[in-house]
């Protein structure tokens, strides 16, 4: 009949009038700068720059490469590269960023800076309340307001940050294994240079056919039968 | 202790009266029918815009919970911790439309594009001095045009509507202008007929004598309000449904349909020129409201003649179901969506206008018969006389669904 589905519409309204006032799981708000809710895992808001010790300026990870200057889509990122060089993480003499701007109000949170740095540099911190009394100056974020740790990298996305620290652990290994080499290299190098000086002392008086080497019958012939080949 | 409650009751007859008595002693003969008048206005223009502030945040909390959700409760005392339950909203609601830039456009008739919202309220605030808000208070007693008093100044609205969708020169606020004419003037007869089945049972357009016919009481203790009659029964949710077609409100809000036409006849008014739409708007349902308290609900009577009940002052009485009619609509609003203007056309001509021609009827009939069938056989018979039609002329209007049959897809 006409009308029963008013009716109908009506009892689920007033059920849900009465049930939000003793049924507080039926709410679907909070009541937000008193209330929050634990931002979701793979939120993203804004980029910051990452660093590793305890003075932000000294571990920024960034090298100044300006790769992300270039990639975003907004152009809203500044650098201006060091004229020297420092250590980074890992001991390599890099350069690092004396400027890094980014404009709050020309970013588009879209991650894109995040993806393209090789250095695990810059993410996405999930800070949302930025909005700020001054227009002009207060819309600019430098790099000393940037930078926050690895640990609260750590804290906001933990799986990323796991995946960014074993990707950098792995470089750090493989540069001490590089250093180990080299110094190992170098410490074979001067021994062979000892030992090639020691043995030109010794072998110096016996002539100089004794140290030539005999070459092998087969490389001669191999050579010639593969040129008319090519 | 009932003498109290009399006195308590016509306290602002006689505030009323002890005003008029200080202000003869010094104030020049000619000038006092106009102190009188301006008496008489004030508590409507303190009462009823007031009213309408509360209602704007009990509206805005009551949807919020319909949605489940919390719904305004910040804005308390200004500078303090004291929130109100989110009640001071209404105060910072006017300071906003107060100071906000008043924008009209370049290409608007400047002219009529002013004077529409005051050519809306006017009419709005009009329709209020015949209705009676207790008893002896009636700012205007029109013993013989009181109703058609309320029905012709209330159908002048239609103008100031159109007089700002035309001036507005916007192809949405002209959209909304004629789909607030066309349903206006639809709904219009409906309304007048629902109300006529009243006027035709007591004999009289005097809103006061229609309360007062109300008065007798049946079974010793129940007041004979119209309510409690067949035709009275759907003749009152026939002027409901009319009533908030006229009144611009959900499921009948096509003229400033948000989704569809921005704001209708309004889009092109902001700041105090849009509260004043806005107050016109609540202001003609609460008269509205007002009027089918008046015929069906028994005006400032209460609805059973027993002791505590008589005691409540009889302006209370009106202001109480007021409040219940307007929580109703609240109700509606968070239930019902908006119907297609195809429906809404329809459902006027082909279901309002029937049923109401047989309601008249059925009121006939009910009161022909008075003397020849018994209460007890009389009632059965009027409501069997207008449930039939309903049902048959309701049948068109029930949702059909089908099984939709995909020629392309799958």
């Amino acid at each position: 009949m006409l009308g029963t589905g008013i009716l109908k519409g009506m009892v689920e309204t007033a059920k849900n009038f009465a049930g939000s006032y003793h049924d507080p799981e039926r709410l679907t708000t909070v009541e937000y700068p008193e209330q929050r809710i634990a931002s979701k895992e793979n939120a993203r808001q804004f980029p910051f720059l990452v660093h590793d010790t305890e003075d932000p300026m000294q571990g920024l990870r960034c090298v100044a490469c300006q790769i992300c200057e270039k990639e975003c889509p907004p152009q809203c990122i500044y650098i201006v590269k060091s004229k020297d060089k420092r250590a980074d993480y890992k001991g390599q003499m890099q350069l690092y960023p004396v400027t890094f701007d980014i404009d709050l109000s020309v970013c588009m949170s879209c991650q894109i800076c995040v993806e393209v740095c090789p250095f695990e540099a810059i993410k996405m911190d999930t800070e949302f309340e930025l909005s700020n009394t001054d227009r002009f100056g207060g819309l600019l974020v430098n790099k000393h307001q940037l930078a926050k740790s690895n640990e609260h990298y750590r804290k906001i996305h933990p799986t990323e940050a796991a995946v960014s620290d074993d990707a950098l652990a792995i470089e750090v290994a493989k540069a001490k294994a590089k250093a180990k080499a080299d110094v190992e290299a170098k410490a074979k190098a001067a021994a062979d240079a000892k030992a090639k000086a020691e043995a030109a002392a010794a072998a110096a008086p016996v002539g100089v056919a004794a140290t030539a080497p005999v070459p092998k019958p087969s490389a001669p012939a191999a050579a010639p039968a593969a040129a008319p080949a090519a | 202790m009932a003498e109290l409650f009399a006195k308590l009751d016509q306290f602002p007859v006689t505030l009323k009266a002890w005003l008029m008595n200080l202000l003869q002693g010094f104030l020049p003969e000619w000038t006092l029918p106009l102190v009188s008048a301006a008496i008489s206005i004030t508590p409507i223009l303190a009462v009823f815009p007031l009213m309408f502030a509360l209602t704007t945040v009990i509206e805005r909390k009551g949807l919020g919970r319909i949605q489940n959700r919390i719904g305004p409760n910040r804005v308390g005392i200004p500078l303090t911790n004291i929130r109100l339950f989110g009640f001071g909203q209404f105060i910072a609601d006017g300071i906003k439309s107060l100071i906000k830039e008043d924008v009209v456009p370049r290409a608007a008739d400047k002219v009529v594009h002013f004077l529409a919202p005051i050519a809306l309220l006017i009419p709005v605030l009009l329709t209020y001095s015949v209705l009676p808000f207790g008893k002896n208070m009636v700012p205007l007693d029109l013993p013989q045009t009181g109703l058609l008093f309320f029905f012709a100044v209330g159908a002048s609205t239609e103008l100031s509507v159109f007089m700002a969708g035309w001036s507005s020169r916007n192809k949405y606020s002209l959209l909304g202008a004629m789909r607030a004419v066309a349903q206006m003037v639809s709904y219009e007869i409906p309304l007048i007929l629902s109300s006529l089945t009243v006027v035709m049972i007591t004999g009289t357009l005097s809103l006061t004598a229609i309360v007062e016919s109300q008065a007798t009481v049946h079974f010793g203790f129940l007041h004979n309000w119209h309510l409690f009659t067949p035709w009275g029964l759907v003749g009152f949710f026939l002027f409901l449904t009319a009533a908030a077609a006229e009144a611009n409100r959900t499921p009948f809000d096509l003229p400033e349909a948000e989704s569809e036409i921005i704001a209708g006849y309004f889009t092109e008014y902001s700041g105090f020129k849009f509260a004043i739409f806005f107050l016109a708007e609540y202001l003609g349902l609460f008269a509205m409201c007002g009027l089918g308290i008046t015929l069906f609900l028994g005006g400032w009577l209460p609805p059973v003649n027993i002791a505590p009940f008589t005691w409540i002052p009889s302006w209370c009485w009106f202001l109480g179901k007021l409040s219940a009619l307007i929580v109703l609509f609240i109700w509606l609003r968070g239930t019902l969506p908006r119907l297609r203007t195809d429906q809404l056309m329809g459902f006027a001509w082909k279901f309002l206008l029937p049923m109401t021609l047989i309601n008249l009827v059925v009121a006939a009939l009910w009161h022909l018969l008075a003397n020849n069938i018994p209460l007890v056989a009389r009632w059965p018979l009027g409501f069997a006389m207008l449930a039939v039609p309903y049902w048959l002329l309701g049948r068109s209007f029930e949702a059909k669904f089908t099984k939709r049959e995909y020629r392309f897809a799958n």
